[in-house]
C-alpha cells in the first residue's frame, strides 16, 4: 500500500500543517512516511509543495518521482497545474477552488475553470465558504485536509489527536472548529465519489 | 521498543546531539540549517545546554571552540555559504584539534531553494582534511550524532556533517536510543603546543594531522554507515553518497539486472570499498547530491583502465542542482512517465514581501527618493529586503553575501559612482556591517546607508537580533559616523512624504551617513 500525495498551495496558507496532520495520522497507524517540506525564502508568498510520501514498507526517497502521485491535494487552484506533471495517470486533483491572486498574470475566472475542467479525475472544494459557515475562515486548510481523507483511506476521527496537539495552545475551541471542518471536508468528499 | 517520533532531519540531528551529551549548541540562522539549532533551544532547559545565537558564524565558530577546549561536546550549525565567513577558524581548528568533540553542521542548498550559490561542503572537510559525516535519511542522522562526537575525541579533529535541503526540511519517523550519554566533564586543555598556533607548533601540528589521515581512511572503511552490497552477476555498480542513495534505491528497484551498490556516508572516501566496487563491475554510475566531488576522483584525470565511471561530468546526470530518482532512472537507461495531461504553462509565483511590511514602505520612499538621481546605485544585502529588487520596487543592483552592501558601496563610491546606497538589515549589519562601516566613518567615504531595522532576524523565521532601536544608532555613533547624518525614520504611509525628504537630504551629502527606518517585522512573535 503507497500513497504519494503533492500537497501545493502559497506560502502562508498552511500547507505545513496539513502535511503535519497526515504524518500524525500515518504515524499512529504504524505507517512509514517521508514528507518533504518548504521553508525559507518561498514561504513569503511563494509557490510552496509537500511532497508527502506513506507507505507500509519502507520509503526510500523524500521525493516523489514524475507520473506517480496519487494524489494532488491544493489548497489554490493555479497552483495544482504546476505540479501535474508528478501526477500518474489514474491520479486525482482535490482542490480548494478558492483563488490566491498575487501575481499579475493569473489567470481570469474563465480560464480556470476551463483549465479545471480539463482535469480528468477530480474534486473541486469552495473551501472558504465552508470554513466561514463553520465560523472560521482560517480553517479552510483543514477542510482540504478532510476532503483528502478519503483518497489517502482515513477516517476524520483519526486527524483528532494531531488537531489537538497542533492547535490545543489556541484553546478547546480552535480544536473543534478544526475538527468540524475536517468533518465538512470528508463528507463532501465521501458524497462527491458516492 | 522505544517509541516512534516525528522529526525533521534538522530535529533528528539535534535531538541526535542532545542524546549524545551536547553541552553547547552555537550558530547563526540560514537556510535550511535553522531548525537544527531551534530544536535544541527549545530543549535547552531540560538538557541543561547553552544556546543562544552568535552574531555570525565566525564567531559562533569560535565560541564553540572555546567550549571544546574546555572538554565539553559543541556542535556549531550554520548554512553552506555560512562556512565561508567561519572558514578561519574552521580550518584552524583542524590544526589545533579539540578538547570535547566538535561538530560542525554545514547545510548545503543544491539547486539553491533559498541561497546564492550551491556550494559543496564537503570540500571545505576535504580542505581542512577531517572527516565528514552525510547521512542518508532521518533516522541516520539522529545515529551519527553520537559517533561523530565519539570520532572527534578519539582522533583529536573537529567532524563535519554535511545536510542538504531536502534531508534538513524532510520528516520521518524515527526511533531514538535508549542511552543517554552524560555531558563531559569541565576539562581545560593545558597543551600550549596543540592550542597556541605559534609556526613552530602549527609545523608540529600539521604532521599529526597528515599522519591521522590513513586513519580516518580506515575509519571509513570500517563505518557501519558506509556499505558495500554485492549482488551476484552485476555489470553496473552505483557510488550513491549521503541522500542520493534513497534516489539509487528506489530506481534500483524497477530495473531488472542486478546492481553493486556502495553507499558512502562516511568520509574521506572509503578508498577500500571503492576499490572493491569497481573491481566487481564494467561500469560505475556515481549518484552525488552536490559537485562530482566523488566522480572526480576516482576518474581523476586520466580514467580507470578498462573501466566506464559515468555521472555528471558525463552528462548522464544533470550538472548542476538537486538530484531526484528520475535523474537516477534516466542515467540507468529506465523511462521517465512523461504526463498525459496537456498541462498549461502555470505563471510563475516568486516570494514577496508580506502585506504591511516596513521593507516595502522604505522601498517605495527610496525608490521616489533616488528618482532625481539617474546615476544612483543601490548595493543590497541577504534578508527579506533582497526581495526589493522584484516589482514593484525594483530596487537594488548587486547582493552578492553578507555585508557586501557597505564594502561595495564604499569600492564603488571610490570609482566615481554617486549616491552610492547600502541597504541592509539590522541583523546582517551585526553579522558583517559593522566592520566596513567603521572604515566609511574613518575616511568619510560618499555612501549612504539605509539599515532597515525590523528588530529581529526575520527571513530565517523571526530569530532574536543582537542589536536594534537605539542600541543600532550608539553602534553607528561610535564608529564616527557624524551625529547630524545619523538620521532615523517611521516607515509608515502616513510618512512618505517626510522619509522621502530625509533620505533625499542624505543622498545629497558626499559623506558617509546612515538612515535607520525602524518598525518591527509583521511576523514578529507577539509578547505576552
Amino acid at each position: 500500500m503507497k500513497r504519494d500525495i503533492i500537497i501545493s498551495g502559497v506560502g502562508g496558507q498552511g500547507i505545513l500543517s496539513i502535511s503535519y496532520l497526515i504524518c500524525h495520522a500515518a504515524l499512529e497507524r504504524g505507517w512509514s512516511f517521508k514528507q518533504a517540506e518548504v521553508h525559507g525564502m518561498a514561504q513569503r508568498g511563494g509557490a510552496v509543495q509537500s511532497h508527502l510520501r506513506l507507505n507500509d514498507r519502507e520509503v526510500f526517497s523524500d521525493l516523489i518521482p514524475k507520473g506517480q502521485a496519487d494524489l494532488i491535494l491544493s489548497v489554490e487552484p493555479l497552483e495544482v497545474f504546476r505540479y501535474l506533471d508528478f501526477l500518474s495517470d489514474t491520479g486525482v486533483v482535490i482542490t480548494a477552488t478558492d483563488p490566491f491572486v498575487n501575481i499579475p498574470n493569473y489567470p481570469d475566472a474563465a480560464e480556470m475553470s476551463r483549465l479545471l475542467d480539463s482535469l480528468p479525475h477530480k474534486i473541486l472544494v469552495n473551501a472558504d465558504e465552508i470554513a466561514k459557515n463553520i465560523g472560521n475562515a482560517r480553517v479552510a486548510n483543514t477542510v482540504m485536509l478532510g476532503a483528502a481523507a478519503p483518497a489517502i483511506g482515513f477516517q476524520p476521527d483519526e486527524f483528532d489527536k494531531g488537531l489537538a496537539e497542533l492547535f490545543g495552545r489556541k484553546g478547546e475551541k480552535m480544536v473543534e472548529i478544526n475538527q468540524q471542518a475536517v468533518r465538512a471536508g470528508f463528507e463532501l468528499a465521501t458524497n462527491h465519489t458516492a | 521498543m522505544a517509541r516512534q517520533l516525528t522529526l525533521l532531519g534538522n530535529e533528528a540531528v539535534g535531538l541526535g546531539a542532545l542524546h549524545a551529551g551536547l553541552s553547547g549548541v552555537f550558530g547563526y540562522p540560514g537556510t535550511p540549517s535553522t531548525e537544527i539549532f531551534e530544536f535544541i533551544q527549545s530543549q535547552a532547559e531540560k538538557f541543561g545546554v547553552r544556546a543562544i545565537w552568535s552574531a555570525n558564524e565566525k564567531v559562533g565558530y569560535e565560541e564553540a571552540l572555546g567550549m571544546s577546549y574546555a572538554g565539553k561536546r559543541v556542535l556549531i550549525t550554520m548554512k553552506h555559504v555560512g562556512l565561508n565567513v567561519a572558514a578561519d577558524p574552521f580550518m584552524n581548528s583542524s590544526m589545533t584539534g579539540v578538547g570535547g568533540g566538535l561538530v560542525v553542521c554545514s547545510a548545503d542548498d543544491p539547486s539553491m531553494h533559498s541561497s546564492q550559490n550551491e556550494q559543496d561542503s564537503r570540500y571545505y572537510a576535504d580542505f581542512a582534511r577531517i572527516p565528514c559525516f552525510e547521512p542518508s535519511n532521518q533516522q541516520e542522522a539522529y545515529d551519527m550524532m553520537s559517533a561523530m562526537f565519539e570520532l572527534s575525541e578519539k582522533m583529536d579533529v573537529p567532524i563535519m556533517l554535511r545536510m542538504v535541503t531536502r534531508l534538513s526540511h524532510s520528516r520521518a519517523n524515527i526511533t531514538p536510543g535508549e542511552k543517554k550519554q552524560p555531558q563531559n566533564d569541565l576539562k581545560v586543555g593545558d597543551n600550549v603546543k596543540k592550542w597556541v598556533l605559534l609556526p613552530p607548533h602549527a609545523r608540529v601540528r600539521n604532521i599529526e594531522l597528515i599522519n591521522k589521515q590513513p586513519d580516518f581512511i580506515r575509519a571509513a572503511d570500517e563505518s557501519r554507515f558506509n556499505h558495500l552490497d554485492i549482488r551476484k552477476g552485476a555489470r553496473l555498480g552505483i557510488i550513491a553518497t549521503g541522500i542520493a542513495y534513497n534516489y539509487v534505491r528506489e530506481a534500483v528497484s524497477l530495473l531488472d539486472e542486478p546492481v553493486n551498490i556502495l553507499k558512502i556516508t562516511q568520509y574521506p572516501m572509503p578508498a577500500g570499498l571503492i576499490r572493491k566496487l569497481v573491481d566487481s563491475v564494467d561500469r560505475i554510475l556515481v549518484v552525488e547530491e552536490g559537485y562530482p566531488l566523488v566522480e572526480m576522483t576516482i576518474q581523476g584525470m586520466f580514467g580507470i583502465p578498462g573501466k566506464t565511471v559515468i555521472g555528471r561530468l558525463t552528462g548522464d546526470l544533470p550538472r548542476t542542482g538537486e538530484m531526484n530518482v528520475d535523474h537516477v532512472k534516466k542515467a540507468i537507461g529506465l523511462t521517465v512517465h512523461e504526463t498525459v495531461i496537456d498541462a498549461p504553462k502555470v505563471p510563475g509565483r516568486p516570494p514577496a514581501l508580506c502585506k504591511g511590511c516596513p521593507h516595502a514602505d522604505t522601498f517605495r520612499a527610496l525608490k521616489e527618493a533616488m528618482s532625481s538621481y539617474p546615476s544612483a546605485r543601490v548595493f543590497t544585502d541577504i534578508g527579506c529586503y533582497t526581495l526589493g529588487v522584484y516589482d514593484p520596487y525594483n530596487v537594488g543592483d548587486t547582493c552578492v553575501d553578507m555585508g557586501a552592501s557597505l564594502s561595495m558601496s564604499i569600492g564603488a563610491s571610490a570609482a566615481g559612482v554617486h549616491p552610492a546606497i547600502a541597504v541592509i538589515g539590522d541583523s546582517t549589519f551585526i553579522h558583517s556591517g559593522m566592520t566596513p562601516l567603521i572604515g566609511a566613518a574613518k575616511n568619510n567615504a560618499a555612501i549612504t546607508v539605509i539599515i532597515m531595522d525590523n528588530s529581529l532576524v526575520a527571513m530565517t523565521g523571526a530569530q532574536e537580533t543582537m542589536a536594534t532601536g537605539g542600541n543600532i544608532e550608539k553602534i553607528v555613533e561610535s564608529f564616527g559616523v557624524p551625529r547630524e547624518h545619523i538620521v532615523t525614520l517611521n516607515p509608515l504611509p502616513k510618512h512618505h512624504a517626510a522619509n522621502v525628504a530625509l533620505i533625499r537630504k542624505e543622498l545629497e551629502h558626499t559623506g558617509v551617513s546612515v538612515v535607520i527606518p525602524q518598525r518591527v517585522c509583521v511576523k514578529a512573535p507577539k509578547k505576552g
